[in-house]
């Protein structure tokens, strides 16, 4: 027997979507969270609704103004950091409050905020439509090929850079390709929990997957087995209940990190995360 | 044939020398020894030869410099002093081992490039077929191999830096660039250690340079010695260094002042 919410198609197409979305972000994430830069998908969706709001001043379709502008603020970012030696952390902070303050800026000289602003910035994933959904699919196949490829280098430089430099990896323009990946996952993501929940799929699976995977490959399958779980459960509860699913997402992500240190803590599981380090 | 030769190497920040026209040679086989007291700049030295440093003079391995020499790069071993990396970064010793494989395509230019200048490269790691035994062969090279599957940050200091000589290992270096490795470990732990540094020189016939303040070790096992600071003021037989009375005192009482120095 077929469950009810199956029977629509916004159920369907928003399932879909959502679980692409769900593993590309926590693929990325891994190596965001990995390089101690989890705020990043964060100063990256605050550009993007920059960049939305250059959309909606200028008539043209915001999700594409969301992708340039994103990706171009954080290449820009980037190259500046490298030359000016900004730290992490400023870098973030410049990348997220001149993208949120333009956007502020534009939306007040458009009208103010709209319903597509408010479907950006909280998620609208069972508004999607059916191109939407095929566009989704595609990006993120190729993200989710990209990172697989690239898996052994960005594994290499975000375990230890020098060292990735001397094996003869290009490591700046691998940070660049990485870079423009990253955008490209949040931007593609945003519909599912929004622009200020973006972060939160990024960062939450990986986090919990780290407390107990072993290795590397077992963290990310961990991580991504999580990251659909709660998007897929999220949006059944949300059906069932009509609550907003991108709360219903998060607030599940962050149950199970919950329930995962809560384990770990009564030493359930975790046998193979040091507490402390033998010398 | 030589495997290394530094001529007149010398290297300034910001107006102040920190390396003074350096020269000397690592023949192939060799397991030289670098002493200097902190500071002395064999770090630098060291940055310099892995083309992460500029410098002024010439360097060439196996007869190569420039271009050339660039493409060999991948192929030194390096194993730096300390490793900052997170301590609960998911990866286990294998899958950090096997960060340490260069990508095939590397490997045979790098392989036409040495031929071309007569070394026989003796690539241990290319007659094992699966990526996996590679990594094993490795481990169990530095006695490790019952920790494979251990994630990384339960390893003590002493252990991880084995891991990073089977990630140095496993792509065949031509030459393994050891940069104080044991600093900061137990005695006992620093005697396997050199044991295992003896053996892969001994057995797998690779060409070491190593700096240690550790003297005793350097005795014991390096078959040269080079003695710096700065500039470099001995350059030879291990024998030759040891049985010189002036040049230990001087090297021991310059190690002395830098040690009160820095503490």
């Amino acid at each position: 027997m077929i469950p009810e919410f199956l029977g629509y198609a916004f159920m369907q197409r928003g399932l879909i979507a959502g679980a692409a979305i769900a593993i590309i972000c926590s693929l990325m994430g891994t190596f965001l969270v990995l390089r101690r830069q989890s705020l990043f998908g964060d100063a990256l969706s605050h550009m993007a609704f920059g960049g939305i709001s250059v959309g909606l001043f200028t008539g043209i379709y915001p999700l594409w103004t969301a992708y340039a502008v994103s990706i171009l603020g954080a290449l820009g970012m980037t190259k500046l950091r490298k030359s000016t030696k900004i730290s992490g952390d400023a870098a973030i902070a410049v990348l997220l409050v001149s993208g949120f303050g333009m956007g502020v800026l534009l939306i007040s000289a458009t009208g103010g905020f709209s319903i597509d602003l408010f479907s950006f910035l909280f998620g609208s994933i069972l508004l999607i439509s059916n191109t939407d959904t095929i566009l989704v699919l595609i990006i993120s196949a190729g993200l989710t090929i990209s990172l697989v490829m690239l898996r052994k280098q960005l594994l290499h430089f975000t375990f230890d850079e020098e060292q990735a430099r001397v094996s003869g990896l290009n490591v700046d323009r691998l940070n660049y390709v990485f870079v423009a990946i990253a955008g490209i996952t949040v931007i593609t993501s945003m519909r599912l929990v929004g622009i200020l929940l973006i972060s939160a799929l990024i960062v939450l699976p990986n986090i919990t997957s780290m407390l107990f995977g072993k290795g590397f490959k077992q963290t990310v399958t961990a991580s991504i087995s999580i990251s659909v779980f709660s998007v897929i459960f999220g949006i059944i509860l949300s059906y069932y209940f009509d609550l907003a699913p991108s709360g219903i997402i998060v607030m599940i992500s962050v149950a199970i990190l919950v329930g995962a240190l809560a384990a770990k803590y009564f030493g359930i599981i975790g046998k193979s995360m040091p507490i402390q380090r033998a010398v | 044939m030589k495997a290394l030769e530094v001529s007149d190497v010398s290297i300034s920040y910001n107006g102040n020398l920190a390396i003074d026209k350096v020269n000397f040679d690592v023949n192939e086989g060799d397991l030289l020894g670098i002493v200097g007291p902190n500071g002395a700049g064999k770090t630098t030295l060291f940055r310099a030869i892995l083309g992460m440093q500029n410098y002024t003079g010439t360097i060439r391995m196996f007869g190569l410099e420039g271009k050339k020499y660039h493409a060999l790069l991948p192929l030194i071993g390096y194993v730096s002093q300390k490793v900052n990396f997170e301590q609960n970064f998911p990866a286990t010793v294998s899958e950090v081992v096997a960060m340490g494989l260069l990508p095939e395509k590397i490997l045979e230019k790098s392989q036409t490039i040495l031929q071309k200048s007569g070394f026989n490269w003796n690539r241990v790691y290319k007659k094992i077929n699966k990526n996996s035994d590679k990594i094993l062969e490795a481990l169990k090279a530095v006695n490790l191999e019952s920790l494979k599957d251990a994630r990384i940050g339960q390893l003590s200091g002493g252990q991880l830096q084995r891991v990073f000589i089977a990630k140095a290992l496993v792509k065949d270096p031509i030459l393994l660039i050891l940069d104080e490795p044991v600093t900061g470990v137990d005695v006992e732990t620093q005697t396997k250690f050199y044991n295992i540094i003896k053996k892969i020189n001994d057995e797998n016939k690779i060409t070491m340079v190593w700096s240690s303040h550790d003297l005793e070790a350097i005795a014991k096992l390096a078959n040269r010695v080079a003695c710096m600071n700065r500039k470099m003021f001995f350059h030879g037989q291990k024998e030759e260094f040891f049985s010189n009375e002036d040049l230990l005192k001087t090297y021991t009482e310059s190690a002395m002042q830098m040690h009160m120095h820095h503490h």
